[in-house]
């Protein structure tokens, strides 16, 4: 070498330097989180504006998700294929103005439950009698995911429950009960998570839209052979087929999915609907497990696919969750995509698509800022929802996670890890895959409830607003449960508890709720947007069909507001194109706003 | 991963360069594999990310050479160890790409014992990013999409080309050691055997095996030490493996590969003293 020792110091001094800068970096972003202690209420009210407290058994909520039990070739890894099912939605089933909770069960012969809100801040389990619990049965399936919305606008919202199975639609009979329909159109068998209602076309009734996950040729209860699983940990195209049915008005409904440019075989999990550029028709964003998402743009006759020119559906991941929010105030919605974020073995990173500067219409490009927001990493991720949980005006992220939480000291990653790199000969046949022998998946995991400090970034207050749970979560959605101006949060574990966190708020926080009801729209108000400006900001929000991972929020919209005390005007787009501006809306109260004729 | 440098002098320019021997025949064919790959597949994290590992790995090696050597050097070696970090590292962030290409080509300069870099840099680099960042980093553990022929394709022109380069064996020897211990372990462990041989049908381990294992400037000169040591890696990664640890052969190769270079070097040195006592005597 040429240089003298002194420069072999110094180079060796910057290589020790480069080699330790990872543990550097690790402990200035530790420094960036909150403390994980937990806090108590008044505390954590000071601190964060809001405490959130588990009150399902208080509530008189003790549902417990059972899981499936599939055909007996997979035993040797039926925690992971069969790892979903618990779902909930947010109804106002019977139209007394309070929520009501759906929440589905996937054992063969389980019961789900709808918790009938009693108005006392408990809840009653009606199901049974209104024909909406037994319906596991053996050779139809098992629940995945349960949406609402009134397919024949009589005012009243209607079941689509989709299945590992037959997909059901329940009529609801003025809030007395429920009625299977029959003779829908809908397909006999679809092994599918997910599934949104939406109108669009815009011809005021509201069409649907299924996303299969295993091929809809199985019965997983009865496999002819075990070669069932994905065909590639990232490229997988051999899943379910997806279905966009159009609402013929008469009960019945046509699959026109081929007819509108829907051709994909990717495994979904998630899927939700929103215009996404102003064009006033819902655009389709689809995440997919084992491969990229895919994003379809409505141009009115014809949906296109645009994933990998937005950006959204470039790099394959294991997407599990689709919710938008305005974070910004701007008027415009990020995408939350769920992955997988294990330690040491697999860091996908969860996604935070949010529109360019400047990209627009049909130039619209999107970019991840989840690293740069602070909303990356939350282990093995599921369902997620935006919901300005402590009425300051920005919307907050909740994100509940976990998959397989079984022996806590044994864990199934590095097998899973081994096969997921096989060629498809390998890991397409569940036969290959080692037993997980009572091995976790990424289980035991904590939550994250992330903060928007307004300014771009995210600060996880999980612990520190008393959500601790560490159960398997999958789905979660948001609602007022008992008319407060809050947001309470309800969460279904596999296998585990339904859990209603009750929101507490710091009460100097504003806030503003719209209850939409459409004459000419569909009657469900779904694809209406509402903008709210106050003090100089702007939000918009959607009502939405289905969003997160197999769940709904309540159809109305909430909105924070801060300390502002006045909101300057509202803007509500209807999915018809008829656009309301309302003016001089009192805040701290729920609108109820139908759509002008 | 270093290219092999070695060739005649009297060569003349345009033969070299088509020349199956010529010190350009590694990053060609590691440039094929990123295409196949991400044209295919879209493998890549990122165009960005593989941009900065192959600028930070480049620029490391361009600025470290002048200073240390007073020389600018060939930039094959550098730009492999970059393409590499962009093909194997995976992680949603931008520093670690920078980070490890840099670890990776500073280590040649600094990690010397007689004059010699004893650990492979993408390998030392990638090693210490797995252990030291798992919460950022991991690597790439996937396949070539769905389809057999890509794999295929990669493995026949990988083969050739190692063949020519008089390196066959070592990656030979390591496929048949690897696929031993797999079945080995499926008896051990009560594993289906395809699972065990699952990763072997990765891209990760045809970089490993065509570039890392294989590198001129870090192996042993001897045919028999490379066979040893190749046996000793995957002897190890079994080890590893039997133990869960899920990026088994990079820290196989860790351990091994400067083990046996400093072997190497001290049986050289015994070798030459012995010489020297016979002469002097």
């Amino acid at each position: 070498m040429k240089c003298g020792p002194l420069a072999r110091i110094i180079l060796a001094i910057f290589f020790v330097a480069m080699v330790v800068s990872p543990l550097f970096i690790k402990r200035i972003a530790a420094r960036r989180e909150v403390a994980k202690s937990t806090l108590d209420l008044q505390t954590a009210l000071a601190r964060h504006g809001f405490y959130l407290q588990e009150v399902s058994r208080a509530a008189g909520v003790n549902f417990v998700h059972q899981g499936p039990t599939l055909d007996h070739k997979l035993d040797h890894i039926m925690p992971e294929v069969a790892s979903m099912g618990a779902s909930v939605s947010i109804v106002d089933f019977d139209r007394d103005g309070w929520p009501d909770i759906y929440v589905t069960n996937s054992a063969e012969g389980s019961h789900n439950a709808l918790y009938r809100n009693q108005h006392d801040g408990t809840f009653k389990d009606v199901a049974p009698e209104m024909g909406v619990a037994d319906v596991n049965q053996s050779g139809t399936g098992v629940s995945m995911a349960a949406v609402w919305g009134d397919y024949d606008n009589d005012g009243y919202e209607d079941l689509l429950l989709v299945k590992w199975g037959r997909p059901e639609l329940y009529h609801n009979d003025a809030g007395h009960g429920f009625t299977r329909v029959t003779d829908t159109g809908l397909p006999a068998w679809v092994n599918a998570n997910s599934a949104i209602w939406l109108d669009y076309d815009g011809d005021g009734l509201l069409d649907i839209f299924i996303g299969g996950y295993y091929s809809e040729d199985l019965d997983l209860w009865h496999l002819n052979n075990t070669r069932i699983m994905p065909e590639s940990f990232e490229y997988a195209k051999n899943g379910g087929r997806k279905y966009l049915f159009h609402n013929l008005g008469n009960g019945k409904f046509e699959d026109v999915t081929e007819k509108m440019g829907i051709n994909s075989r990717r495994w979904t999990l998630a899927t939700s609907a929103a215009d996404l550029r102003g064009t006033g028709r819902p655009d389709l964003f689809v995440a997919n497990d084992y491969g990229v998402s895919e994003l379809y743009l409505n141009d009115g006759k014809r949906f296109r696919e645009v994933g990998e020119k937005t950006g959204v559906g470039f790099a394959p991941k294991s997407g599990m969750n689709v919710a938008f929010g305005d974070i910004g105030n701007q008027g415009k919605y990020a995408i939350y995509v769920s992955n997988i974020s294990e330690e040491g073995v697999l860091i996908q990173g969860n996604n935070l698509w949010v529109p360019k500067e400047g990209s627009a219409a049909d130039d619209l490009k999107y970019e991840n800022l989840a690293r740069d927001m602070g909303v990356e990493l939350g282990g093995w991720s599921f369902g997620a929802q935006f919901a300005d949980l402590n009425n300051d005006g920005t919307l907050d992220l909740y994100l509940t996670n976990g998959n397989v939480s079984l022996d806590h000291s044994r864990n199934y990653w590095y097998d899973f890890s081994k096969v997921a790199g096989g060629n498809t000969a390998i890991i397409g046949d569940a036969k290959n895959w080692p037993a997980m022998e009572g091995r976790s998946l990424s289980g035991y995991q904590q939550k994250r409830v992330w903060i928007n400090d307004g300014a771009g970034k995210f600060v996880d207050v999980a612990q520190a607003v008393g959500v601790t749970d560490t159960y398997d979560g999958r789905s979660v959605a948001m609602a007022d449960l008992w008319n407060r101006g809050v947001l309470d949060v309800v969460v279904a574990n596999q296998r585990g508890p339904l859990l209603i966190y009750k929101n507490t708020v710091a009460p100097e926080n504003k806030w503003i709720e719209f209850e939409l009801t459409g004459t000419n729209s569909n009657r469900s108000a779904i694809g209406a947007q509402v903008t709210v400006f106050w003090n100089g900001q702007r939000q918009v929000q959607e009502v939405s069909g289905g969003s997160g991972f197999c769940a709904q929020n309540q159809r109305a919209l909430h909105f924070g507001l801060g300390k502002t005390s006045q909101v300057e005007k509202v803007l509500i787009r209807w999915p018809s194109g008829k656009v309301q501006t309302i003016e001089k809306l009192n805040v701290n109260e729920i609108h109820k706003v139908k759509e002008p004729a | 991963m270093s290219a092999s440098a070695t060739r005649p002098i009297e060569t003349p320019q345009w033969k070299r360069f088509v020349s199956l021997e010529n010190r350009y025949i590694a990053p060609i064919f590691i440039t094929l594999i990123l295409l196949v790959g991400h044209l295919s597949f879209g493998i890549l994290e990122s165009y960005q990310k593989t941009l900065l590992a192959i600028v930070a790995s480049i620029g490391t090696e361009l600025i470290l050479s002048r200073l240390f050597f007073g020389k600018w050097p060939n930039i094959a070696s550098a730009y492999i160890t970059g393409i590499s970090v962009g093909i194997l590292i995976r992680s949603p962030a931008y520093w670690p790409y920078a980070v490890c290409s840099i670890v990776s080509i500073t280590s040649k300069y600094v990690l010397r014992v007689k004059g010699r870099h004893i650990w492979n840099p993408s390998n030392f680099g990638i090693s210490v990013m797995l252990f030291l960042a798992p919460e950022t980093v991991a690597s790439l553990s996937i396949q070539w999409g769905n389809y057999l022929l890509p794999m295929v394709v990669i493995w026949v022109l990988g083969s050739v080309i190692i063949y020519r380069l008089k390196r066959f064996h070592i990656s030979g020897l390591y496929v048949a050691s690897f696929l031993i211990f797999a079945f080995l372990r499926s008896r051990l462990t009560g594993s289906p055997w395809q699972s065990e041989i699952a990763p072997i049908t990765g891209p990760m381990y045809q970089l490993f095996i065509f570039f890392m294992i294989t590198d001129p400037r870090t192996t042993v000169r001897s045919k028999t030490g490379q066979c040893i040591t190749v046996i000793c890696v995957a002897l190890l990664e079994m080890i590893l493996r039997l133990n869960q640890v899920v990026y088994a052969p990079f820290y196989a190769l860790f351990i091994v590969g400067p083990s046996a270079m400093l072997i190497e070097m001290w049986l050289d040195s015994r070798r030459a003293s012995a010489v020297g006592a016979t002469v002097a005597a």
